[in-house]
């Protein structure tokens, strides 16, 4: 049913359809809207669920861990700083092979000190083992959060679902929000064949000595490369279940002709999109929405470059002392393709700082002028830079 | 082995065991280790119905070398600093799903006391349904025997040793029963691994009561206190009868109840059976300030916690000077 909703609101209605039996979180900007509304609709008693308002990110991860451990349905969200120091849990988390859902509210990571949107944070988590899919729209935030839950327990391995801050959680608009039905007959109940039980005692997390500890972690490598299966199935099946196309592991936009791409994640792919119909005089370009970064879909992304004499890796993150982190994998994917294009990497949108529709013709100029750019950040203003030292 | 692939299932035989213990021999403690003592003490009391979450420690490390356990309790290990955030979700998951099964964290003195002290801070006051344990060994015994917020004042440690500048630890011990009473739980209790049936009585009793409950139990370790494995009971009993180690019980934050000591015994007899105290005993004068002070902390304890009891009575089954040995398994 259609709502006109905030980002967060939605998100908060969506993870109450997934039945979760227990929340834990600690507010942070700009997660806090989301955790306020679930803590609203057990207040109301339109969802029933143990809340677990923790003094800490650390124990907001913890207490989920604990409780997919002990054989319940469970969520948390954080942002930024929040992320980075449940960071060991996460790990802990995802070696134990705890299926758990997360919602990433992404913003920028201090020093300095930003409140606004970057991906900064969740790129910092990128090989702790999670799955981890970026959402364009706030209806892919709400649909991939109920996939989320299915790939999560098929899988045993957990998913964070990325959304960026204010641009996506805070903005109010009309989102189809699907009807419990819908989302019990897609999503059975939690049944945790691994979970702690008095009557068939088991030991987890136990120590590992290196005769086993490498097979340990392929077996995990192996499972996230796996799991892309799930992730396209997954969406399948809901595509099925609410009649709205799903990307599963990357959206591809554009025509077939083409010959200049540009790949991005999140909610730039929007921007893309909406800018590609204003200038209709720039090059014919085909969008590229990366929406699993882990599992890397590398074969998906090649086959999508098919034809492209030019991509552009567009992202919100950056590596300091290297460069992008999305461009110089997607590099490296590419490497290994037959008459692959020519890969231009930048970074924009750093801590907030807005991505104009202009964006678009800028990215064409820039291209045209250089011979592959290995790396810059688009929207530097270089008055701005303290005299280099 | 004796062979039980009879028609008995395993789970059966568990529940039709007279003395159900969670904690199995074979592990990998050392000789004397008074937390593996300890923590057996307390699975034997929990019982079976009982999902336990355990830090990073020496305890998790010599129970689980993959792939092999000596846990027959459902036992999760996480992180150092987490365990009893660990088990507030495993509560709320068994919460919600209308199960009565009890919860148990447990860590040393460098989870409990220093690096995980928040999330048992964030447990106790969230008044969750899980009794949180910890066996206090006085030092980081799992990374080699180095200082935490409860190695006893003067105590040497690889990273507080004594020498020409220092007596060891220049710091008190952390009261951290104090401070988990602070929190107003219902229970908060010290015991120690010289009292078996202290320690089996405070763990039923703890986990009879509905809400938080803190249970700290004192554990000799022989390599990092430097004394015989064979004298870890010996010295943990002295840590109890000089005063150094009140065993008390504390309800809603007042004191409720105490073990009495009926002959006081000087620090000395504890001390000098350790070689982490060695340095107290040269003859310097520094070295017989240090004596004295640990002395006044003892007498304080004693003081404040009114532990001395009236004259040795034979007939005493409390005391910290009765020992109950053999037998009463269930006492």
């Amino acid at each position: 049913m259609q709502y006109a909703l905030e980002g967060s609101q939605a998100l908060a209605r969506t993870v109450a359809l997934c039945r979760p039996q227990v929340i834990a979180a600690y507010p942070i900007t700009p997660q806090t809207h989301i955790v306020e509304n679930l803590s609203k609709l057990i207040a109301d008693g339109a969802l029933e669920c143990e809340l677990v308002s923790v003094e800490s990110e650390f124990s907001a991860a913890s207490v989920v861990l604990g409780a997919v451990a002990a054989g319940a349905r469970a969520y948390t969200a954080s942002s930024s700083q929040g992320i980075l120091l449940m960071s060991e849990v996460l790990y802990n988390i995802a070696g134990l092979r705890l299926p758990l859902v997360m919602t990433c509210a992404n913003r920028a990571v201090s020093a300095p000190l930003s409140i606004w949107n970057d991906q900064q944070d969740s790129m910092a988590v990128r090989d702790a083992g999670w799955i981890q899919l970026y959402c364009a729209t706030n209806q892919e935030a709400v649909d991939t959060t109920i996939q989320a839950y299915q790939i999560a327990e098929q899988t045993e391995l957990p998913v964070m679902v990325c959304v960026d801050g204010f641009t996506l959680t805070h903005t109010l608009e009309v989102l189809d929000i699907p009807d419990q039905e819908q989302v019990d007959r897609f999503l059975p109940p939690f049944n945790f064949e691994r979970g702690l039980d008095p009557s068939n005692p088991i030991s987890i997390g136990t120590l590992v000595s290196p005769d086993y500890f490498t097979e340990a972690r392929y077996d995990h490598h192996r499972a996230l490369n796996n799991a892309q299966q799930a992730i396209v199935a997954t969406a399948a099946a809901w595509g099925t279940v609410c009649g709205r196309h799903q990307d599963a592991l990357l959206g591809v936009d554009g025509p077939q002709e083409a010959r200049f791409g540009i790949l991005t994640l999140g909610s730039i792919a929007g921007t893309l999109l909406d800018a590609r119909e204003q200038y209709q005089g720039s090059p014919a370009t085909r969008l590229l929405t990366l929406r699993a970064f882990r599992p890397f879909p590398a074969d998906a992304i090649r086959e999508a470059c098919g034809g492209l004499t030019d991509l552009v890796v567009l992202e919100r993150a950056l590596s300091p002392g290297s460069g992008g982190i999305v461009g110089n994998e997607v590099r490296a994917a590419l490497s290994e393709m037959h008459d692959a294009p020519r890969v231009h990497n930048f970074t924009v949108g750093l801590g907030g700082r807005d991505v104009p529709l202009d964006i678009y013709p800028r990215i064409h100029e820039a291209v045209r002028a250089g011979s592959g750019i290995p790396f810059d950040i688009l929207d530097l203003e270089p008055h701005k830079l303290p005299a280099a030292g | 082995m004796e062979d039980t692939t009879d028609n008995t299932s395993h789970r059966e035989l568990r529940h039709a065991q007279q003395r159900f213990s969670g904690l199995e021999a074979g592990h990998r403690a050392c000789q004397g280790c008074g937390e593996a003592l300890a923590a057996r003490l307390v699975t034997e009391a929990a019982g079976p119905d009982v999902i336990y979450a355990n830090a990073t420690g020496c305890l998790e490390v010599f129970t689980t070398a993959w792939p092999e356990s000596s846990w027959r309790v459902p036992w999760l290990h996480s992180l150092f600093e987490n365990a009893p955030a660990v088990a507030a979700g495993m509560e709320a998951a068994l919460k919600s799903r209308g199960k009565s099964t009890r919860v148990i964290s447990m860590g040393g003195d460098g989870s409990t006391f220093d690096i995980g002290f928040q999330s048992l801070s964030g447990m106790l006051e969230r008044g969750h349904n899980v009794l949180h344990v910890c066996f206090d060994n006085e030092a980081y015994m799992n990374t080699g025997i180095q200082r935490s917020s409860s190695t006893p004042h003067a105590a040497s440690t690889t990273t507080s040793p004594s020498g020409k500048m220092r007596m060891g630890k220049r710091h008190l011990k952390k009261d951290i029963v104090s401070i988990v009473a602070a929190h107003h739980i219902p229970y908060a209790a010290t015991s120690s691994v010289a009292y078996p049936s202290d320690i089996r009585k405070k763990v039923r009793r703890a986990l009879a009561i509905d809400g938080p409950t803190f249970l700290h139990i004192h554990t000799p370790c022989p390599l990092g206190w430097g004394h015989d494995g064979a004298l870890s009971i010996e010295v943990a009993r002295l840590a109890v009868q000089t005063g150094l180690f009140p065993v008390i019980e504390l309800e809603r934050g007042r004191l409720a109840g105490s073990m009495p000591i009926r002959t006081v015994r000087p620090v000395t007899d504890y001390l000098k059976l350790q070689g982490r105290f060695r340095h107290l005993f040269a003859d310097e004068a520094r070295a017989r300030e240090e004596l004295e002070h640990l002395q006044a902390l003892a007498d304080h304890n004693i003081e404040v916690y009114d532990l001395r009891g009236m004259q040795p009575d034979s007939r005493d089954s409390e005391g910290a000077d009765t020992v109950r040995r053999g037998g009463l398994r269930w006492a």
